[in-house]
């Protein structure tokens, strides 16, 4: 699904990553760990194509296809959806106006009509109740005033809506407290389906307590150092990332 | 000539055909002689230092189009709120059009200022209330001393009017350019409540200036509720005096929705006399290409216990310029007062202009009074936000937008006045609306 190959860049002039492999199939959970700084969030930005990093080098294929040049929007309509670390604040747009827009966005830049206004209605009382969220909730106005479990749960509401091939959740289990973690990594986990894949950055293990990783990779300096199963990201709990460090 | 001297030339000829003998002539003549000493506004004056009329005052303006013009109703009726039942008042060239317009003298007047002037039953209230808030400053005093045309509207109390009135001034630029100078009365007495919607449109693009001045009188538990769209042609200019009086218990509330035109400016003025008051000023300015338009507010807390809530929202674009002025003054015995003030703006080009001023005058010691004013740019991680969950950059700019200009739009109390100007809006920025408001 993902390939992405010796990929290198950049912000402001200052190296990020720094010839970095990361290969996810369909059905595959993967997890991203590693120490402040090593560039996790920055991957997650590249792949959502975020305009302010310079890719220097290297590939980033989707589905076969090179995405490089792809705006946001284009990336999101082929299927990648980023779970923002910080979910950025929007007065004035409700939840519930934002996701309907969303999607008929997308479904428009498929050539698709709008969903039916009751199709939708249908659908996000469905998506709701899984991830707990009031009725309320969905008139207020995006992210604004929201707590962080609140800011995290909508994420993964609006994951749920778009339905995407590809997730990406960067450090979505921070700021949450235990039950609103349980209610997050439930969420992901309904949502996983032998045809899409997830990608969980974290700099913790507790997440992967809920949603069990396939492989576990950790990345320092701008490069994958060592990949391994879920009993890497315990070790990573019981001993830190120093020794991490001296591989490199 | 100048176009000074051409006004004051022909104002015997203007005279001509109406009654001299008359306070009416006198206080015609009198703002003659006031507009004759200070002349047009120059940047010289402080309330004009951003606003230059020097580009608009150099055409060569037909005062007084002579030209009986007709349009047809299929032309101009998107100009109209067409779907909902409304009074009308509209000119064309600045003469009453008695086939678009829907008028009434049952039980409350929705006429014409000409008649008003010259019938002996309006006599009272034109005494009592006619160039009583205006003030003498120069472009007002030019449009007292040409007043011939405009709307007038008389609720006696307890009438709470069911249909919005709509006052439309249509150019049709017949004249190689135009300037008209209208003037509207509205007298809203005890307990009674009216909406009214302005607006101001030219059909080609021959240049027009307009120096419009409008006088709202608001008795005691009366409501007002007024609405000014400004989308007018960039050949158009328009000079906007209005001047509302407000007794105790009153609420009147003015949106002033600035899309469109050449250069526009608003001359805002509430006066509080009595207590109990509210005053709420609320506009959404959104331009591009070389526009300029002009905010001045005044606000006038003369008494205890009275509130004033103004939101002004602006988005600027290429090079457009704005201005921002708003004046709150509390005196004295103006105690217990709440006065709010917002101004918000967006320049999305870094060659747009917007100079915001407040100015507070306050010389209460008991009172509440806010200001807050903010210059910035579109949020580009907001933006980025919308384009990963799939929403175009074009869509998400416009979105975003919306919500920064919501907080104006949703106190329209119209819901037809709401959605047109959420479709002037959406096409203005170049979107189909896709989401709800």
């Amino acid at each position: 699904m993902l390939k992405i190959e010796n990929l290198q860049a950049s912000i402001d002039d200052k190296s990020i990553l720094k010839g970095l492999n990361l290969e996810v199939k369909a059905g595959e959970v993967h997890a991203i760990m590693g120490p402040n700084g090593a560039g996790k969030s920055t991957l997650a930005n590249i792949i959502a194509g975020k305009e302010e990093y310079e890719v220097t080098g290297g590939n980033i294929e989707l589905n076969g296809e090179d995405i490089s040049e792809l705006s946001p929007e284009e990336r999101a309509h082929n299927g990648v959806f980023l779970s923002f670390q910080y979910p950025v604040e929007i007065p004035g747009v409700s939840v519930t106006n934002f996701i309907k827009t969303a999607i008929n966005e997308t479904r428009k830049a498929k050539g698709l009509e709008d969903m039916p206004a009751k199709d939708m209605l249908k659908m996000i009382r469905e998506k709701s109740e899984l991830l707990e969220i009031d009725r309320k909730f969905l008139s207020r106005s995006l992210n604004e005033g929201f707590s962080g479990g609140e800011k995290k749960r909508n994420e993964i509401f609006q994951m749920a809506m778009l339905e995407p091939k590809l997730a990406i959740l960067d450090e979505t289990d921070s700021g949450l407290d235990i039950d609103a973690l349980r209610i997050v990594a439930n969420g992901v986990n309904k949502l996983k389906s032998k045809d899409n894949a997830v990608i969980v950055i974290t700099h913790y293990q507790r997440l992967l307590e809920y949603i069990v990783p396939d492989f576990v990779h950790v990345l320092h300096d701008g490069k994958i150092v060592k990949t391994g199963d879920a009993s890497l990201a315990l070790e990573l709990e019981a001993k830190g990332y120093d020794w991490i460090k001296e591989l490199a | 000539m100048e176009l000074k001297d051409k006004i004051l030339s022909s104002y015997v000829a203007f005279e001509n055909d109406k009654n001299i003998n008359s306070e009416i002539h006198n206080i015609r003549s009198k703002a003659l002689q006031n507009f004759e000493e200070l002349g047009f506004p120059t940047k010289k004056l402080e309330a004009w230092k951003y606003t230059s009329l020097n580009s608009v005052l150099k055409q060569d303006y037909s005062l007084f189009p002579n030209k009986e013009n007709t349009v047809d109703l299929a032309d101009v009726k998107k100009y109209f709120i067409h779907d909902i039942d409304t009074y009308k008042i509209i000119f064309i060239d600045g003469k009453y059009s008695s086939f678009l317009s829907a008028t009434t003298h049952d039980t409350f007047d929705v006429c014409l200022m000409s008649s008003a002037l010259e019938k002996a039953k309006y006599k009272p209230v034109i005494e009592n209330y006619f160039n009583k808030v205006a003030k003498q400053d120069n472009m007002t005093s030019l449009n007292t001393a040409f007043t011939n045309e405009g709307a007038y509207i008389h609720i006696p109390r307890n009438i709470e009017v069911q249909k919005p009135i709509q006052i439309i001034n249509f150019t049709t630029g017949s004249e190689d350019a135009t300037m008209l100078q209208p003037r509207n009365l509205i007298v809203v007495e005890e307990n009674a409540h009216v909406q009214i919607i302005e607006r101001h449109q030219s059909l080609n693009n021959n240049p027009v200036l307009t120096n419009s001045v409008t006088e709202i009188f608001a008795d005691r538990h009366s409501t007002v509720d007024y609405y000014k769209i400004q989308n007018d042609k960039e050949t158009s200019s328009l000079v906007d005096n209005t001047f509302i009086e407000q007794k105790s218990n009153s609420v009147v509330s003015v949106h002033t929705f600035s899309f469109g035109g050449n250069i526009t400016r608003n001359n805002l003025n509430f006066y509080q006399k009595g207590e109990h008051i509210d005053s709420i000023l609320k506009g959404i300015t959104i331009i591009q290409g070389k526009q300029h338009v002009d905010h001045h507010t005044l606000v006038h807390h003369i008494e205890p216990n009275c509130e004033s809530h103004q939101d002004y929202k602006g988005i600027y674009d290429e090079r457009s310029t704005a201005v921002f002025n708003g004046k709150v003054i509390v005196e004295k015995e103006a105690q217990k007062t709440n006065a709010y003030q917002q101004n918000n703006n967006v320049l999305i080009s870094d060659k747009a202009t917007i100079n915001a001023k407040p100015q507070l005058e306050i010389f209460a010691d008991d009172v509440k009074c806010s200001h807050g004013c903010t210059i910035g740019q579109l949020d580009d991680d907001a933006l980025f936000y919308m384009q990963q969950r799939g929403i175009p950059q074009k869509e998400g700019r416009a979105l975003l937008m919306f919500a920064f200009a919501n907080t104006v739009l949703e106190s329209v109390k119209i819901p037809e006045v709401k959605s047109r100007i959420a479709k002037i809006i959406a096409n203005k920025l170049n979107v189909k609306v896709g989401f709800d408001l």
